[in-house]
This record gives structure tokens, sequence and C-alpha cells, in this order.
């Protein structure tokens, strides 16, 4: 949640807390504040579309969250995360189509499933660093993309296949109003969960080890088994909430676990900024507006989303949110304790 | 969300700026469009943007539908399905359009049926696959042919000219993956054997290994390629390469001219069953498709200088049919014009006389499809 300027040292948050608020104080401000949006903005919203919009947004900002955590916490690249959001989704579909299961007890072994395939495969690939990690995550990505592809019995091939609703207790969600409580209770309590994991000493671990993995071990942190913790935890997250996200949207394809969506996951952790949980949430506002404002500019949609990702990272390099945290700190708005981001 | 509605505003002020000053009294009946004008399947959408823009104008000239002019709201789904579903919730909840046309591909189609079928509003897809109609989904209605009838209508010739003994080569795209299974189907019920199964990547540049193997087993008769596109060329001429001498035959999806530019000589001879467009000039006048055809074709390309694909005739097939039912139904009441559409009957168009029923959502049979024959680098009907 806080931003510390300095990226090179292993950190020890209790030392540097705010002059104005505690870091227990902002936080909760921060909540408040999120909490609030989440509850008030169905007044503004006049028709079902925008509440889509506003669902889609809280699916890719708690993606976005999840993602950040291994990413801009520990600093282990992933180019694969949609693949996890993928098993999820289709998981939680084959288990519901073909087996016939009830949407949560399908949606918790998927999960478990995602989870266990996530933890035999960081055993592996979390000894790479850098660009080596990146391939790895890539190809893993697209191994998964391409099985769901391909195993069109169970999958409806590239064609895709329908999702039930989603019941429990033998009562159906249904229609974007409902589901919008679903998806932004899920936000709020996923930046809950992430602010408590990063402030206990777990998450000053990973934080550590995103710092130098050498002097973190040193320091007595056992490396490999947190960044394999991370790594699950994440890829968890990702598959519940592709669980929901299937059966909210009521047809998956192979597309949603592909290479691209695992790089928009990458830009809202990049363009909200690394290490910053409010970071992701802007970085998935803007990613889930964006394209909607630009669908009337037929042909330069691409080109103006191009050029205003390109215009961001340029002048905020840090990613919005702790680039303009800074600025205003240093402007003298606040204090020089670590800004609300 | 203020700065979201004034921007969608100004969009689409400036998109419809000019016809808006003229429009009558009545609002404009608007008609949504989702279709793929980017990416993979950029090819197939670009000629049915075109098309359904030129039939609002012929629309429109005409003095527009029931009184009123007719609108068309589209946008680009980028060739991903996930994307159209979102763009269909759009247009049906936030522009509030009359019907829908769209889904280029059957992905797409796929993912936005679950919200035309809460919506209930009269959906008309473009796409190849017979998912789509089968079973029958209430609300969705295509006017293409699907992979099945291009299979059977392959395999008859095929069973008609002595072969009983084929190889085949599919694509690994969505496409062609999907027909396979479907020719397997056919070949089994027509009695016909697939001795050589052979699959590849569309974007290969070269396929002579697949095509080596094919050409050295015994007994083979005759090899049907199963993709389209770019694919296409590259076996065809991989197969000039090779020196083999085989009947080659094709899916209705090289049905371009652009395949026969391509591919040149290698594409002569090649069998396959395209919609009469591609030879609607050589059909008897007495022929219902004929003139309608040759219309579309001289309109399309004098309009667009560019030539005509089946995929954009789809689009116009679509366009005649939801035209026809709002005529009749003298209304665009939702749930009016879907029965109309669904009892369309013996309405001609580019693809076949078009028969719907409440069992049968594509209301073409096999006859509507022609097997052409590539001669003097042109499609004409095969004897």
């Amino acid at each position: 949640m806080t931003h510390h300027p300095d990226q090179s040292l292993p950190r020890s948050r209790q030392s540097i807390s705010g002059p104005i608020l505690g870091p227990g104080s902002r936080r909760v401000v921060g909540l408040a504040a999120l909490a609030a949006v989440v509850a008030l903005l169905p007044l503004l919203l006049p028709n079902a579309f925008y509440f889509d919009v506003a669902i889609r947004i809280a699916i890719l900002a708690v993606n976005g969250i999840a993602l950040n955590l291994l990413m801009g916490y520990t600093g282990q690249i992933s180019l694969g995360h949609a693949g996890f959001f993928g098993l999820g989704a289709y998981g939680s579909a084959v288990l519901t189509t073909h087996f016939g299961w009830a949407p949560l007890p399908a949606l918790l072994a998927a999960a478990g499933l995602t989870a266990v395939i996530a933890w035999g495969v960081a055993r592996v690939i979390l000894r790479l660093r850098g660009h080596y990690l990146a391939m790895a995550t890539l190809g893993l990505g697209i191994i998964i993309s391409i099985v769901l592809g391909n195993e069109a019995a169970w999958t409806g091939g590239p064609d895709g296949m329908p999702v039930d609703g989603f019941s429990l207790f033998g009562l159906t969600l249904s229609g974007e109003r409902q589901w919008y409580w679903v998806f932004g209770g899920l936000l709020i309590a996923t930046v809950i969960l992430a602010q408590n994991l990063i402030d206990s000493p777990a998450g000053r671990a990973l934080q550590a080890l995103h710092g130098s993995e050498t002097a973190a071990s040193v320091a007595g942190i056992d490396v490999g088994r947190r960044k394999i913790a991370v790594f699950v935890l994440s890829a968890t997250v990702s598959a519940m909430l592709g669980s929901l996200s299937a059966h909210y949207s009521g047809y998956i394809n192979p597309g949603i676990a592909g290479f691209l969506q695992s790089v928009e996951l990458v830009i809202i952790v990049v363009l909200g900024g690394m290490a910053s949980i409010y970071g992701s949430i802007f970085g998935a506002v803007v990613m889930g507006l964006l394209p909607q404002i630009l669908a009337g500019y037929e042909g330069w949609d691409s080109v103006l989303f191009g050029v205003i990702l390109v215009v961001t990272m340029i002048f905020l390099p840090r990613g919005v949110v702790p680039s303009l945290a800074t600025r205003l700190r240093s402007a003298g708005v606040t204090g020089k304790g670590g800004a609300a981001c | 969300m203020r700065f979201f509605n004034m921007m969608v505003g100004v969009v689409c002020a400036l998109a419809i700026g000019a016809s808006a000053a003229q429009a009558p009294a009545a609002d404009p009946v608007k008609v949504g469009a989702v279709l793929s004008l980017t990416g993979s399947a950029s090819s197939l959408g670009d000629p049915e943007l075109k098309t359904l823009e030129m039939m609002v104008d012929q629309t429109n000239r005409a003095g527009g539908l029931l009184g009123r002019l007719v609108e068309l709201v589209h946008y680009d789904d980028g060739s991903e399905p996930g994307k159209a579903n979102v763009l269909a919730k759009r247009l049906i909840e936030d522009d509030k359009v009359d019907m829908l046309i769209g889904g280029t591909t059957t992905g797409a189609s796929m993912a936005m049926y679950p919200l035309i079928e809460r919506a209930q509003i009269p959906f008309i897809s473009l796409a190849g696959a017979l998912v789509i109609v089968e079973p029958v989904k209430r609300w969705m209605f295509k006017p293409a042919h699907h992979d099945r009838m291009v299979g059977q209508r392959v395999m008859l010739d095929m069973k008609a000219r002595g072969y009983t003994s084929i190889a085949m080569l599919s694509d690994t795209s969505g496409f062609g993956q999907s027909a396979r299974k479907e020719m397997l189907n056919v070949a089994q019920k027509v009695g016909i054997t697939v001795a050589v199964d052979e699959t590849f990547n569309p974007k290969d540049t070269d396929v002579t290994t697949q095509l080596a193997k094919i050409k050295n087993t015994p007994g083979v008769q005759a090899l049907f390629v199963v993709t389209f596109g770019q694919g296409a060329v590259v076996v065809t001429k991989n197969i000039a390469q090779l020196g083999i001498e085989l009947p080659h035959y094709e899916t209705s999806g090289v049905a371009t001219r652009e395949y026969i530019r391509l591919a040149g000589p290698a594409a002569e001879g090649v069998r396959l069953p395209a919609p009469v467009l591609m030879v609607a000039a050589d059909l008897p006048d007495s022929d219902p498709q004929k003139k309608l055809s040759v219309d579309y074709v001289r309109e399309y390309e004098s309009r667009y200088q560019t030539d005509v694909s089946s995929f954009g005739a789809y689009a116009r097939d679509a366009w005649h049919i939801w035209v026809n039912a709002v005529t009749q139904a003298r209304s665009v009441d939702k749930a009016k014009v879907r029965d109309f559409i669904e009892n369309t009957t013996g309405l001609p168009g580019t693809s076949g006389m078009i028969n719907m029923s409440p069992q049968d959502h594509l209301g073409l049979d096999i006859s509507a499809l022609k097997i052409v024959t590539v001669r003097n680098g042109k499609f004409a009907i095969a004897d």
C-alpha cells in the first residue's frame, strides 16, 4: 500500500510511518473512500450497460491487485496470469455443465485445482529471474489457452461454451444490478486482504525480496517458499474471479486466457503503479473505460489507446498513482510520509 | 460517468452529424452491428460493414422503413468474442437498437447470444458454424451456409464422380477444426473413406510435408482442403510445386477473386462449392437469384472499387431478411419482427431461396451451393 521511493533497500515500514496519519488510519480513509464510491456509483449509472462496464472494471481491478502482489510487491514478472483466470473460468464451466456440480463447489474445486497447478509450476519456474521468468510464465499462459482451445469435447474448442448462472441455496443471481454488488464487495474484500497481507510480516518479507533476494535470504527469509506462496495466492484469487465472471457473462471462450489478456493485466499494474493497490484500481478503470470511450473512433481507437499509454509512461514512469503521489508530496500537499496509495 | 456520456454523445454526433440534421420528425429505426473490423477476421468483417452501410443508404434513399429513416450503429470487436459480448450489451442497453446483425465469427455470435436471449431482440448472425442454428435458438437466425452443408455438397460431388477414398487437409483454426469434424461425419454418412487426415497451421508458409504424405498414400482419389484465406493459397501453390494431380477441392471459404489472384495458375481446375454470387452472370435469366446478385455485385464494386466476397453478400441477405420481416410486420416490435423472420418464405437472396421455419433458422438447402471450378482465372459453374 505504501510506496517507498527507495526501491533498492529492503525496508522495514514501522520506521517510516507518516507524520499526519499512521498507516492504519490511512488505510481506513482509503477503504472508506472506495466503499463510498462502490456504494454510490449505482445512483449515477443510467442503464445495465454502464453496470456491465463497472463490473468489468471491478473484475480487472481484482485481477490487477492479485497480479500486483506478485509483480509490484514481490518483483516476480508474470506474463501468463490470464491463464489462471481461464483455468478458474473453465473449471467452473466444465464442472457445472458436464458433471452437474453446483456452482459453489465447482468454484472451490476449480480454485483448488488451479492452486495445485500453480504450486507445481511455481516450484520450477520461480527459480528463474527476470526475462527468463517472463518467458516461462508467457509459455505457461499460452499452453493453457491452447489446451482450452483444443480440448473441444470439454471446452467447446475455439468457439467457446455457455455457462449457467450462479445460484446458491436456490437463489440465482440475475442481472447486472445484482452482480454489481457481488463484484463490488469482492473488490473491497480483495483490497482489505491485500493491505493486510502487505502490512504483515509475510508481506514485508515479500517486499524485502523484491528489493534484493540475496539480502532477504541473508535476513533469514525463506525466499523460495515466499515466492511460491505469493504466486499460488495470486493465481488462486484470479481463478476464483474467473469462475465468478464465467457465471456472470454466461459464455466463455479461450480468448479470456490468452496472451493479450495477460498483457492487459500487466498494463493495469504498470500503468496504475507497481506496488500500489489503488494504482491497480486506477489502471483497471482506465483499461475498462478507454476502449468504450474510444469505440466510436473506428480504426483510430488502437492508435489513441497506444498514444495515451505511451504518454502516460513517459511522464509518469512509475505508474500514475505513485508518480502523482510523489509529486503531491514534493509540492508539500501532504507531509513526507507515504501517500494513501 | 457524466463525462463518459458526454464523450459518447460527442462521438455519435460526429459520426452521424450530417444525416441527423435532415432526419424526419420520427426517430430513426436503429440497427446495431458488432463486426470484426480489425484482427484475424477483419477480411470478413470489412465487406460486411461496407455492405451494411450500402444497404442503409439504399433503404433510406427509397424512403426508409415504415416512413422512418434507418440508422446503423456499429462497433468493432477486434476479432475477440469477449469484446463482442460487451459491445452487444452496449447496443442493446445504451444505444437501444431495434435489432442486431453481426458476430462476424461464430465465437462472437455465441458470446453475444446469452444477452440477445435475455433482451429478446431479433439477431441475425453472419458466422458460419452449424452450432448457431442447431439446436435452434429462438432469437438467432443466419443467412450463411454452415460447414456441414459445405461438406455435404463437396462429398456429393465426389461421390458422383466416383471418388470413395480421399485425403483431407484441415487448418488448425477454429473454423478448420469445427469444419473438419463435420466433414468427417458427412464422409462417413455418404460412404467416403478419409484415408489421410492431416492438419496444418493457417499461418504456415509451407505445407509440403503434409502434402507429400498425401501424395505417397496409395488409393487416394481426391484431396479436400478445409481452410480459408491465406492458408488456401499456400496449399494450392504447394500442390502445384509437388505436381500432385489429384482432383483438388476447397471449401466455400476460398470463393473470393483474391484467392485466384494470389494462387495464380495453380488454382486452375480447383473445385469448390460457392454461393451463386460468384457465378451470377452465368445463371439463366429466369433464375430469381440472378438479378439481385448481379445488382449487388455491380453496386458494391462501383461504390467501393473492390471485389465482392460472399461475406458481404451474407450481410446483404441478412439485411433483406430483416427488412422483409419489418415490412410484413408493419412494426419494429421485437417479438413481431422475430416471428416474421421465422416465417420468411420464398425470399430470394444471394445465397439461395430462403425458407425459414420454427425448426430451421437458416432456411437454405444444399441446392443453394453450386459446385464451381476455376477456369481461365475465373470462377465458372462446373460441368
